[in-house]
């Protein structure tokens, strides 16, 4: 049908949309597909521009020299507990009070919300925010990392909005005539019926604590609590080597092209685990933007 | 049992004892309800509201010993003090343009994301498009600017090989004041207009098929039916997303302009939530920089209160 009615500028503006598309879609995989051949060459190609499509002069070195020092893998072990303990914490604050905000029969459902909701405008700001967490002497511990962000506001809304719109209250009156408590039908009729909103917000989450930089920047002094992001960002951004990962014969020239070698890895192995993710995630992503969008 | 209470007693005391009864059998009766929002309040008074009571110390003189309460009040000594200094309009007028320039050119990219996507007769081809290009949120933003660094590196970079390939100049992108922006902006698009496509596709895909059907009728080329349907068709949703968008304005990101910043280009990178980051964390001016982001903030909720405004006045006369 539509095939039919095509006129030639039609055909025109199908060719000029698919190179446009293409073009956007270089933009944004080259870049990427960039780091993933320059993790595996020989820097001294990749330095002079001859790494274009393929790796030149393969190597492993810099993935080698990365797991030569322990800082990159401590950070990766000390991200993995934030996030899981994080995400845990969490979701479960997360769920439970956006279900008991759900409930239309609740009194004082309305300033409870006023309540969380005027944390979204107004916010205390970093400096006092800093003093409370050292106050209770938080800072430098797991604590800080988990629990000054247990429920992010948002997330809260949207996961409000899901069980508001997909629970019914048929349900929630059926289960009272069979004399079911609140508890008991959050646990086990709700959240069974809630699995999708459930894997959204661990995903949110999960993504969030994952990539979270500010909260470790401020929190933490001890290096040896660094998550993933701050190794990253010495390594990356203040292009910091650690003396571990180099010989002692090794000149300045030679430290930089070292330097330049472990970039490309320490980037390939911090996204891997979100490139893990990923094909699961983003399906997820989607339906939470959707649900988050009905009533935002 | 309330409705005979209720017909007992008509006076108005009486009244409100009853208003009290049916409040107290009404939570009663969901009392588990209100132990399972315990930790939840409490997150929120301990960890929002608690940094909210220290907001004060921006009118005071922040002695640690003495503690956020004890600490002698100074007024607007602080205030002054920000207003006054050579650094006060420099971080404000950063901040504005950054922000400004933010929303201006990353609002429309999604939508003519959307806009082409949504026109590909070829399913694959889109749903490859749009998987690729939502990826970038995912990444970091140390990530992000860890690649930035390495693909404008004047020495090294990809961008000025291919610069110097051409003949051109080499750049040195990152410490130049003039290229901050747009790299800060250019990042931004490059990481976010996939993802925020998502909605904008969203909504045109619950646009009524019988409009293209007929249009199609009528001869209509596709040019014509993007611009007479789809742009009418997510005009409702865009004007609610730049609405909230302009009502977060002031809360430009800190993470990436840090992570961008280097000492040449601190002229335009240094924005407000940085500064304060300097002054308040790194140089313990607990009471002078909390002063600073109390301004920030304030502004911010002006912000939001006007859009909000306007958002409503828009709904009912407009929109819908």
């Amino acid at each position: 049908m539509v095939a039919k009615s095509r006129t030639t500028q039609d055909r025109i503006f199908d060719l000029v949309n698919y190179i446009i598309l293409g073009a956007i879609l270089l933009s944004v995989l080259y870049p990427l597909y960039f780091i993933i051949i320059a993790s595996f060459s020989d820097p001294d190609y990749i330095n002079s521009g001859k790494v274009w499509l393929f790796p030149k002069g393969i190597t492993l070195e810099g993935y080698g020299r990365i797991f030569r020092d322990d800082s990159l893998i401590r950070g990766y072990r000390n991200s993995l507990v934030y996030t899981s303990l994080g995400t845990t914490i969490n979701i479960i604050l997360t769920l439970t009070g956006a279900y008991v905000l759900s409930r239309r029969d609740l009194y004082g459902r309305k300033l409870f919300t006023i309540f969380i909701l005027i944390t979204m405008f107004f916010q205390g700001g970093i400096v006092p925010r800093y003093l409370l967490i050292k106050s209770l002497g938080m800072t430098n511990t797991i604590w800080a990392m988990v629990l000054p962000q247990a429920i992010m506001v948002w997330n809260l809304i949207v996961t409000r909005s899901f069980f508001e719109t997909s629970i019914p209250d048929e349900l929630l009156k059926a289960s009272y005539i069979d004399g079911c408590t609140n508890t008991r039908f959050f646990v086990s009729i709700a959240l069974p019926l809630s699995k999708a909103i459930v894997a959204v917000m661990v995903v949110f989450y999960g993504v969030w604590h994952w990539n979270s930089f500010f909260d470790p920047l401020i929190f933490l002094q001890d290096e040896k609590k660094y998550p993933l992001q701050l190794v990253l960002r010495s390594i990356l951004i203040e292009a910091e080597v650690q003396s571990t990962m180099l010989d002692d014969t090794e000149t300045a020239a030679v430290m930089e092209r070292i330097a330049d070698m472990i970039k490309y890895g320490a980037i390939i192995l911090a996204s891997l685990p979100v490139l893990f993710v990923y094909p699961f995630a983003q399906r997820h992503f989607v339906q939470g933007i959707m649900v988050g969008s009905v009533k935002g | 049992m309330y409705s005979i209470t209720a017909s007992k007693n008509r006076h108005s005391e009486n009244m409100k004892s009853n208003r009290f009864i049916i409040a107290k059998r009404r939570i009663l009766k969901n009392y588990d309800l209100y132990l399972l929002f315990i930790p939840t309040l409490a997150y929120f008074l301990i960890f929002h509201y608690g940094p909210m009571y220290g907001l004060q110390i921006a009118f005071k003189d922040f002695i640690s010993i003495k503690g956020i309460t004890e600490s002698p009040w100074v007024g607007f000594k602080h205030f002054e003090r920000f207003f006054n200094s050579y650094q006060a309009w420099p971080v404000i007028r950063n901040t504005l343009i950054l922000s400004f320039y933010n929303l201006l050119a990353g609002f429309p990219a999604p939508i003519i994301l959307a806009l082409l996507l949504n026109q590909t007769n070829n399913r694959y081809f889109k749903k490859l498009v749009q998987n690729i290009t939502y990826a970038p949120h995912f990444i970091s933003i140390v990530v992000i600017v860890g690649m930035m660094r390495i693909f404008l590196s004047p020495s090294t970079g990809l961008v000025n090989e291919i610069i110097d390939f051409f003949g051109g100049e080499r750049v040195f992108f990152l410490a130049n004041v003039d290229y901050f922006k747009h790299l800060f902006v250019l990042s931004a698009i490059w990481q976010n207009t996939g993802y925020s496509a998502i909605i904008y596709l969203a909504t045109l895909s619950s646009i009524n098929i019988s409009l293209y059907e007929a249009s199609i009728a009528d001869g209509a080329s596709k040019i014509q039916r993007i611009w007479y349907i789809d742009i009418p068709g997510i005009l409702p949703t865009a004007a609610i997303l730049l609405i909230l968008q302009a009502g977060r304005v002031m809360q430009l990101g800190f993470q990436k302009a840090f992570l961008m910043q280097n000492p040449l280009n601190l002229e335009a990178s240094e924005i407000i939530s940085t500064y304060v980051y300097k002054t308040g964390l790194l140089a313990a001016q607990y009471s002078f920089s909390t002063a600073v982001e109390f301004f920030k903030s304030v502004v911010n909720l002006a912000l939001v209160l006007t859009v909000n405004y306007i958002s409503k006045a828009l709904r009912q006369s407009t929109l819908w």
